[in-house]
């Protein structure tokens, strides 16, 4: 076990030392430099003064060997630097703290939110196979799988928030001012982020409450002559949200790459509206570090619950 | 690839013959269309903007600068297929050399080369896209490159694991005890053996490059004004909901329904070319126990 626990963490290491490896070649596979490119004001853009060039070059440190920039970049990510945003000329630690908190809020809501609904909806249609309610909600899943997040998104700002006015399809207030507020300026958001995690929640709860009860163990407790609310509590949901639990754990990093579009829907100050923002200000430094954030939280959630799966269900062995 | 065909032909159901032909002359319309109709999807009539649904020659209405919507439609659906079905393709080709050439060889290669699999797993799809867009600037081949390299890993996963399993089987054994070269291997059984999983792949990651293609054109990322796209059109849409919510609604819904198509498509290949389901990401419906595969494979599905 614990030898599964060192190689499972020695992986994840080489994966986020090879996502930052990509990034910096990503940045560095430009023709011409970034620094051309920022001052062009975008890829393909005029011509610029080679002079100025030069000089954002060297501000940059891009005029250095690549080895020797790539050393550098990689020795400052280990003190935990992501480098200085050139629009706000700030740290891009600093810059990307507090919509990184707005997002993931976005997200644990959305995850509260789906997880619920997608157990309700898994466990209906899993108890009852082939009944009516099953057609229906394997269908609404069907189509919710299929529809894009930002559709959705889109189709709540405009009927529920704009043409209903239940809630606000606009607008951010910071949960230090007033929580409650937050809550209520998150709602539509959060719900529009939900639907395709509502989706995969209800059809895997429905496969895993299908097998189970299918289980000999099923069988027996309900031909000791318990009742069905008991079994299903005790025996059939017990070991049905195990694997419910890893994929929700798994899709916390999809979420957080899904929030972009859903953000830029709601107008919400979050990291994906900054990545926007930085890509259309031609920001490399802040684009580089919002995307290293992001891919490693999806590495480091994948991580924890692959490290989290032998607790929950004790009969998995490596 | 004749007989995945042939496979597919013999093992289909009169529902399934029906749509797919519904589904071709749909494509087939889409095609031809814009190259027979005289309407320009550029021409511009602003005295004209936001005609209702059903005006005379204007079958959709007309946007807010008033252009035909039906013509922007359909030359739209065509640029989104046309990127979206190369990108697919080129994914499809480079995952599975990766997935086969790692399998096959093991060791070292196999190392290096899943590892950059996994490397390129950890982005969140659009992120990415984003990254290579703000690099290379908007336009149809960034988006083609982009789905090629937002989806390869899925196809190098896939191949990966069917040719590890492949190999024990006895005909590969003897094809390799025959002195046969490693190209002669890899070329017959190995390809004849994914192939058909490989087929099936491709039409869910389609299904999943349309939905990634009209997110990034829906933030001006993808597909370059004034030229048509569903993402464009629906972000327009959105701008002028209060004037004219037809022009909202209309490419919304057709985007739901391409996907939705799409997908019952991929699910019905797959259903009949991949019987043990090694593809599946839709069908934990059927009632089968979750394994560890389809756990990490169902990852993707919300990743766009």
């Amino acid at each position: 076990m614990t030898r599964y626990l060192l190689l499972r963490l020695g992986l994840g290491i080489v994966t986020v030392w090879g996502v930052v490896t990509a990034v910096f070649l990503a940045l560095h596979s430009v023709p011409g430099s970034p620094a051309q490119v920022i001052l062009q004001g975008g890829a393909g853009g005029g011509d610029v003064d080679p002079a100025a060039v030069a000089a954002l070059n060297k501000e940059l440190g891009l005029d250095k060997p690549l080895l020797v920039q790539y050393v550098t970049y990689l020795g400052h990510l280990l003190t935990g630097d992501l480098g200085n945003s050139i629009k706000y000329s700030a740290p891009v630690t600093e810059i990307i703290a507090a919509p990184l908190g707005n997002t993931v809020m976005l997200v644990v809501l959305a995850v509260i939110i789906g997880g619920v609904i997608g157990l309700v909806f898994g466990i209906l249609s899993g108890n009852w196979p082939g009944s009516v309610l099953d057609r229906i909600v394997s269908g609404l899943i069907a189509v919710a799988v299929s529809t894009p997040g930002f559709v959705i998104a889109i189709f709540l700002s405009l009927f529920v928030g704009l043409s209903l006015g239940w809630f606000p399809s606009i607008g951010y207030t910071a949960p230090t001012d007033d929580f409650g507020d937050f809550l209520y300026h998150a709602f539509l958001p959060s719900l529009a982020l939900s639907f395709g995690f509502i989706a995969i929640i209800g059809r895997v709860t429905r496969t895993s409450v299908l097998s189970v009860r299918r289980e000999d163990w099923v069988r027996t407790a309900r031909g000791m002559g318990l009742s069905g609310g008991r079994v299903f509590r005790r025996h059939v949901f017990r070991n049905a949200v195990n694997p419910v639990v890893t994929v929700a754990g798994l899709q916390f990093g999809a979420l957080l790459g899904a929030t972009v579009l859903i953000e830029q829907v709601f107008n919400w100050p979050g990291i994906g509206s900054t990545l926007l923002n930085a890509i259309n200000g031609r920001d490399y430094p802040l684009v580089q570090g919002i995307v290293i954030v992001f891919a490693v939280v999806f590495i480091v959630t994948s991580l924890l619950v692959d490290l989290l799966y032998p607790l929950l269900d004790p009969r998995v062995e490596r | 690839m004749t007989r995945t065909f042939r496979t597919l032909w013999q093992k289909s159901s009169p529902g399934l013959f029906i749509t797919t032909c519904v589904v071709f002359l749909a494509v087939c319309f889409i095609f031809i269309y814009p190259a027979v109709t005289s309407v320009d999807p550029l021409a511009q009539d602003i005295p004209h903007a936001f005609a209702p649904v059903g005006t005379a020659g204007h079958l959709l209405g007309t946007d807010n600068l008033g252009r035909d919507t039906f013509v922007r439609l359909v030359v739209g659906l065509r640029t989104e297929l046309i990127v979206c079905a190369a990108g697919t393709l080129i994914a499809a080709i480079i995952g599975t050399l990766i997935g086969i050439l790692a399998a096959y060889f093991r060791g070292v290669t196999d190392l290096a080369l899943m590892r950059v699999v996994d490397i390129f797993l950890a982005f969140p799809h659009l992120v990415f896209a984003m990254l290579i867009v703000s690099l290379y600037g908007a336009g149809d081949l960034t988006v083609v490159a982009v789905c090629a390299i937002a989806f390869f890993p899925s196809f190098a996963r896939l191949t990966y694991g069917e040719v590890l399993s492949l190999r024990q089987a006895l005909y590969v054994e003897s094809a390799e005890l025959f002195g046969g070269s490693h190209w002669q291997i890899i070329r017959g059984p190995l390809l004849r053996g994914v192939g058909p999983l490989l087929l099936a792949q491709a039409f869910l990651t389609l299904a999943f490059a349309v939905g990634l293609e009209s997110g990034l054109s829906f933030l001006g990322l993808g597909i370059t004004p004034p030229r048509p796209s569903l993402g464009l059109m629906i972000a327009s849409g959105q701008q002028y909901f209060t004037q004219d919510a037809s022009q909202l609604l209309i490419p919304s819904i057709t985007l739901v329904v391409l996907l939705v198509v799409l997908g019952y498509v991929a699910d019905w290949v797959r259903d009949l070319l991949d019987p043990r389901g090694v593809t599946r990401r839709r069908r934990l419906r059927r009632g089968d126990a979750v394994t560890r595969t389809e756990v990490i494979s169902l990852r993707e599905e919300v990743g766009a």
